[in-house]
């Protein structure tokens, strides 16, 4: 299948005061067309400074995207265009969503002008068949009594019901790719349950690809079907959902699946916590950035950063250069 | 500090309404926020009683009006025999030696011209317990035993990170010696691979030290973890309440139900297996609870009794407790 989205050797930084700021440092992967790719790592992992530099929306300075191509669908290099075209990317072909849906919408606009100023641009509508189609994709999104909450201000909405109207903004361009960036972290079990449904509900519909960025390896097991481990700006294991969670190969993935606890587990399971913390950005290890929190580190690891490499033929593929003795393959 | 039938807290009937007021100069009390409407409860010594519930359920309010930083509006907190509810000046300030908090947020629970050393002195100094050389001793001590190396005593709170931070807040909760200590979303602002970290220090201080908390959090899997027993909050009410086990494989409230099928496995291969129960809308306003059972708007099997008559809290089997009409008491 046609890839929709090609990241290739990205690389950002950001230069600050205090030093460079590591933030994304090479990583390259494929997305095809209509797929969910989970993308998992803790707080200054380089996430979220990677969803933002495929949407170029990095702040310049301090931040810049030193290396890489981002190639998205019929070819375009995304890092090449002109501010004017990459704004009609934006929205139209690539949305997203970001966590707080309390101060990504204008509290002194109505949530029905906000939608209406994306279909406006875009598509050049009228007032009255744009104020039609913002109702209609408020409705998608499960508002009731849509039409009439058109007026009302970002305030008289949930925070449940404010996530639903920033998906319906992302989705007014029937976009091919969305990037829901936790989306659901600042939301409640109950209506995380719904957002996730109804992500999910719109994906089928919409046929678009969703990239679901958290810190959550919980919600992703639920809808992704590839996963992104990220640690320190790299991806260090990415595969098939499945794979990850079964046949699990870095250490720092393995970590992480016994820090979190199951609802399911037996009782008596103590949780396996990764000691120490995540290395500073501004001063990477020259080896492996994991070595310091590693159990199973070897000197190699401290000299040199372990390649991306295949685990198995499904696509699997793990940094670490000890993966076959974490794996149980060897001992 | 011990009550009946081994429970440390009794938490009897507990109100605690936050007044409504309109008017600038003459203000008028116009309606009440019934955070905390009618709970009751025991802790019993020794044990983890897991607190969850949504956003704004009231499960903070409990622990703070448990420890009386809010002044309830009705019922009983017993402790030791004595109504803690009743205690004024000295006394309570005594009794709260007993009871000490670990607070959500380790960025504004520390005061960052202090330092680390001095904030775990403070309640030593307020209580008057040690002085000197010993009250210095004592802090070397507690670092040591929440894991941070004691030479850090005379730095400040922003040159530590937010794991090491909730390490000094419950090395401060622990300074007392106290039986009952209020866990209050102790790790939600926490990493992942952190939070671990968190929960296991807090059960290996309860082996060591035999503390029972009371352990406040949204994140169901982890309360699961920590926990004996589990209340369930909505609305400001208990909902349910019993074993960690009976909860996740017996619950009996719909509510309970929708919000253990809500939380994420980490593991493909259970989720198909699941049923999953959706519930619509969100959380009524407290200030204007529904009529009857105040789950009626999202509950999923309401009947006709529930829109009329408000749900007793009942034990419903030996050492399960829940309030909702649809559920028949067994031999009791």
């Amino acid at each position: 299948m046609e890839a929709l989205l090609q990241v290739k050797n990205l690389t950002t930084r950001f230069y600050t005061d205090e030093g460079t700021v590591h933030a994304v440092n090479g990583i390259s992967y494929d997305m095809e067309a209509g797929e969910t790719l989970g993308v998992v790592g803790e707080s200054g992992c380089g996430k979220t400074v990677h969803a933002l530099s495929i949407m170029r929306l990095i702040p310049t300075p301090p931040g810049k995207i030193d290396a890489g191509e981002i190639i998205f669908d019929d070819g375009r290099d995304l890092l090449k265009l002109s501010p004017g075209d990459m704004r009609l990317v934006r929205g139209a072909e690539i949305a997203m969503v970001f966590q707080d849906p309390m101060t990504s919408l204008n509290p002194v606009f109505t949530v029905g002008s906000q939608i209406v100023e994306a279909l406006k641009i875009h598509f050049g509508m009228a007032e009255t068949e744009a104020n039609k189609r913002a109702g209609e994709l408020l409705d998608m999104v499960g508002i009731p009594a849509a039409n009439n909450r058109l007026n009302d201000f970002p305030h008289q909405f949930s925070g449940g019901m404010r996530q639903r109207a920033m998906i319906a903004m992302a989705l007014s361009c029937d976009p091919k790719l969305l990037i829901a960036d936790e989306p659901t972290t600042a939301l409640d079990v109950t209506i995380q349950a719904q957002i996730v449904d109804l992500v999910r509900r719109l994906q089928s519909q919409l046929g678009m690809a969703v990239m679901w960025i958290t810190h959550d390896l919980g919600v992703v097991a639920e809808l992704a079907r590839k996963i992104n481990v990220m640690y320190a700006g790299y991806i260090i294991e990415r595969g098939d959902v499945h794979s990850i969670y079964k046949r699990t190969r870095h250490p720092y993935t393995i970590g992480l699946l016994g820090s979190l606890p199951r609802l399911d587990e037996v009782p008596g399971t103590k949780l396996v916590s990764i000691p120490g913390l995540p290395p500073d950005l501004i001063a990477l290890p020259q080896g492996c950035p994991f070595y310091a929190r590693c159990t199973y580190r070897l000197d190699q690891c401290l000299e040199e950063m372990p390649p991306l490499e295949p685990a198995d033929e499904e696509g699997h593929i793990v940094a670490c250069w000890r993966w076959e003795h974490v794996a149980g393959r060897k001992n | 500090m011990s009550g009946g039938n081994g429970s440390l807290v009794s938490v009897r009937r507990l109100k605690k309404y936050f007044p409504i007021m309109r008017g600038t100069i003459i203000e008028r009390h116009v309606g009440d926020i019934k955070a905390v409407d009618d709970v009751s409860f025991d802790i019993i010594k020794g044990e983890t009683l897991g607190l969850v519930g949504e956003t704004g359920c009231g499960k903070t309010t409990v622990g703070r009006t448990i420890l009386r930083l809010y002044e309830p509006t009705d019922g009983a907190i017993i402790v030791g025999g004595i109504n803690l509810a009743d205690v004024t000046g000295g006394d309570l300030r005594r009794m709260r030696r007993q009871m000490q908090m670990i607070f959500q947020d380790p960025y504004a629970s520390l005061n960052p011209r202090m330092t680390v050393g001095s904030i775990i002195a403070a309640p030593l100094e307020v209580h008057d317990i040690v002085r000197g050389k010993e009250k210095h001793e004592r802090v070397q001590e507690l670092l040591q035993m929440v894991g941070l190396n004691p030479y850090f005593v005379n730095r400040y709170p922003h040159e530590f990170s937010g794991g090491q931070r909730q390490r000094i807040g419950i090395a401060r909760a622990l300074a007392l010696n106290p039986d009952l200590v209020i866990c209050d979303e102790p790790i939600s602002s926490l990493d992942v691979s952190i939070q671990a970290q968190v929960v296991n220090l807090l059960e290996e201080l309860q082996e060591k030290l035999g503390l029972t908390y009371l352990f406040i959090a949204h994140d169901l899997s982890m309360v699961r973890h920590i926990s004996d027993r589990m209340a369930v909050m909505y609305l400001g009410k208990i909902v349910e309440l019993t074993d960690r086990d009976e909860i996740y494989l017996n619950p009996l409230h719909p509510y309970t139900q929708a919000l253990m099928s809500a939380v994420p496995i980490p593991d493909p291969d259970v989720v198909d297996k699941r049923k999953r129960i959706i519930l619509e809308g969100d959380i009524p306003n407290p200030a204007n609870p529904p009529v009857g059972c105040n789950f009626n708007t999202r509950c999923p099997v309401a009947e006709e009794i529930c829109f009329k008559e408000e749900p007793e809290y009942l034990e419903v089997k030996a050492g399960h407790w829940a309030s909702c009409h649809l559920i028949k008491p067994e031999g009791i």
